[in-house]
């Protein structure tokens, strides 16, 4: 039963993002798109559950066998991020009610829709697919989508921004490309756990080391690791609010996601190890989380400052993969999570003050937070589990960090995790002390007195999404069964060996 | 040596593509060449696939007694998928090109960079 379920999450988008793109009103497209992602939303659920005794659910496209057909095959992994990226479209569908016909123009409503769904699709597509060509098409329909979404913005460096976004996507899936190609050249397959079962039958062809360098490389730039991540700022701080809150919430996730695949299913972990790519990861990782949270606190607009602090998290992301105990990688898998949490809740928070004050530049939000206490309150709350305050989420990833750093001697990360907060400390107070302590002032741009009590109030439905965020922050730090034991059984399946199973 | 340099003749012209793609994709302020690069750079990897997956003297795969030896079809039917991806990545790419041609009334980088960092 449920096996048919899987290849629906990636059907259903399909067949309605045609349909809405020709469609003009924007409240239909917007409630088709809210069925879409709620349905979505339920069929992960149902998904997880099915393989939470890690038990796996296999489905064959038309029926072909694998490893010549098509295979979804999903593990607590797969379910895992699929969860994560219909939750996250979920909140932000309900979002998108009040702030999409804000920000968007009239016109192309439908097609905003359209292609959110779209992104929709190969984001669920590549938690999915167990064909790693398979996995590189839906890669590229989400990129096509996030291009077309983040060119939507207001502004017109949103079109620059999101060009070179474009070139650099397209020149990180090509590498990515180019690597399946060599491997598919010394293994004849695409199926990721056909080559993984017979990875030691070529593991010695150059070639093989060629392609992983590749589509790690590849991956890499999509994921936004640190120092491919120059695409990432522009991108996130100029699209508009509902385009970032889902991207930065799922996009670069769902690419390092791709790449546990490859690190620890597609090329055994002793292979990687060998050419110094754990260490490789771990410095760059720890350099990433320190320049990140550096550059973040620089910013004096509030949409980059969270975009450079994302650069930093998948930083936190990275050291906790290169770690390679259980500890480490369960906290990078949860991370997925919970940074996923925390970065929507800001976005959304982000955007309801765009959505009231016109602009998102601290120094135009003196004082603005007393006018709109409760969006304060949960960005006060989002941003203390960036910081990583006990009883957040963020604290929870950040104490099995450390714990893993520390078993394993690495005193040089465990010093780079708390620069990495104390920085972070300092931009969120930044935050704080523009928007709630220093002497208020009215906004007034473009002769619009926009902190006004008279400009609109932001609507009820954007503080529902928000607040669904923030509490979701404070009740997964004081309650981490749920995510810890999703992110442990994954850490567990990723560090045995495939051989072992097989 | 010259051997191996002839035989892999193919490999080295993918090669010779991709570098002047990648090369044209990072030296022109241009952003029509910009893609032109980009959509060479993703040429050369359909012709690496390509040329990977035939196999001397071998025919098409078709049920005959005459023939032994196939090409795999397999990489072919793969660059179909990617020929269709990399087409729509460059309208895309030319899509937001002239909406950025509207909005700055240039298509030249650094000039579009001089404008951005004005304001």
């Amino acid at each position: 039963m449920s096996e048919q379920l899987t290849i629906l999450l990636v059907v259903i988008p399909l067949i309605f993002a045609p349909i809405t793109a020709l469609l003009k009103n924007h409240n239909i497209s917007w409630l088709i798109t809210l069925v879409v992602s709620i349905i979505s939303l339920i069929l992960s659920f149902i998904i997880l559950f099915d393989v939470s005794d890690g038990s796996h659910v296999i489905y064959e496209l038309g029926g072909w066998r694998p490893p010549w057909g098509i295979e979804y095959k999903i593990d607590s992994l797969n379910a895992f991020i699929a969860l994560i990226v219909s939750g996250v479209a979920t909140v932000t569908s309900i979002y998108a009610f009040h702030s999409v016909p804000k920000e968007i123009d009239k016109r192309s409503y439908g097609l905003f829709y359209a292609a959110f769904q779209l992104c929709l699709l190969g984001l669920l597509g590549i938690a999915l697919t167990g064909d790693i060509f398979n996995l590189f098409v839906f890669l590229e329909i989400s990129s096509l989508s996030s291009y077309a979404l983040i060119s939507m913005g207001k502004s017109r460096k949103a079109l620059t921004a999101s060009f070179s976004y474009l070139v650099l996507g397209t020149i990180g899936a090509t590498f990515f490309l180019i690597g399946v190609g060599f491997l598919f050249a010394a293994s004849g397959s695409l199926n990721i756990a056909d080559i993984a079962a017979r990875f030691s039958t070529f593991a010695d062809m150059q070639l093989v080391m060629t392609g992983f360098i590749f589509i790690v490389l590849g991956l890499g730039l999509k994921a936004a690791i640190f120092p491919l991540h120059s695409w990432l700022p522009n991108a996130y701080s100029h699209a508009p609010s509902v385009v970032s809150i889902f991207l930065s919430a799922t996009a670069t996730k769902v690419s390092i996601y791709a790449l546990l695949r490859v690190l620890f299913d597609l090329y055994p972990i002793d292979y990687w190890q060998s050419l110094l790519l754990p260490q490789i990861m771990l410095a760059l990782g720890c350099v990433g989380v320190i320049y990140g949270s550096f550059r973040a606190w620089q910013q004096v607009e509030l949409k980059r400052l969270l975009a450079f602090s994302s650069v930093a998290q998948i930083g936190y992301i990275v050291i906790g993969i290169s770690l390679l105990n259980e500890t480490g990688v369960t906290a990078s898998v949860m991370h997925l999570f919970n940074h996923a949490l925390i970065k929507a809740t800001l976005f959304m928070g982000a955007g309801m003050i765009l959505y009231r004050a016109n602009t998102t530049l601290l120094s135009e939000l003196r004082g603005f937070g007393g006018s709109m206490p409760w969006t304060f309150m949960a960005i006060v709350l989002a941003g203390l589990s960036l910081i990583g305050v006990p009883g957040t989420v963020g604290f929870v990833t950040k104490w099995y960090l450390l714990e893993a750093a520390i078993s394993e001697g690495k005193w040089i990360v465990v010093i780079a995790i708390v620069i990495g907060s104390v920085l972070a400390v300092a931009y969120v107070w930044k935050i704080v002390e523009a928007m709630y302590f220093n002497s208020k002032r009215k906004a007034i741009i473009h002769g619009v007195n926009s902190g006004d009590i008279n400009v609109a109030k932001a609507p009820l439905s954007l503080g529902i999404a928000l607040w669904i965020g923030a509490a979701g922050c404070l009740y997964f730090g004081l309650y981490t069964d749920l995510p810890f034991d999703a992110a442990q059984s994954v850490a567990k399946a990723l560090l045995t060996p495939t051989s072992a199973i097989n | 040596m010259m051997d191996y340099a002839i035989g892999h003749i193919n490999y080295w012209l993918i090669i010779a593509v991709m570098m002047v793609g990648l090369y044209t994709l990072i030296s022109r302020s241009n952003l029509i060449k910009k893609l032109a690069g980009l959509a060479m750079f993703q040429t050369a990897v359909i012709l690496f696939y390509v040329s990977m997956g035939k196999v001397t003297g071998g025919t098409v795969p078709i049920m005959s007694t005459d023939y032994t030896v196939y090409s795999n079809p397999l990489p072919q039917v793969l660059m179909l998928t990617a020929i269709v991806v990399g087409v729509a990545t460059t309208a895309v790419g030319f899509a937001l090109v002239i909406r950025i041609k509207e909005a700055y009334d240039t298509v030249e980088e650094d000039q579009i960079n001089i404008m951005d960092n004005q304001e």
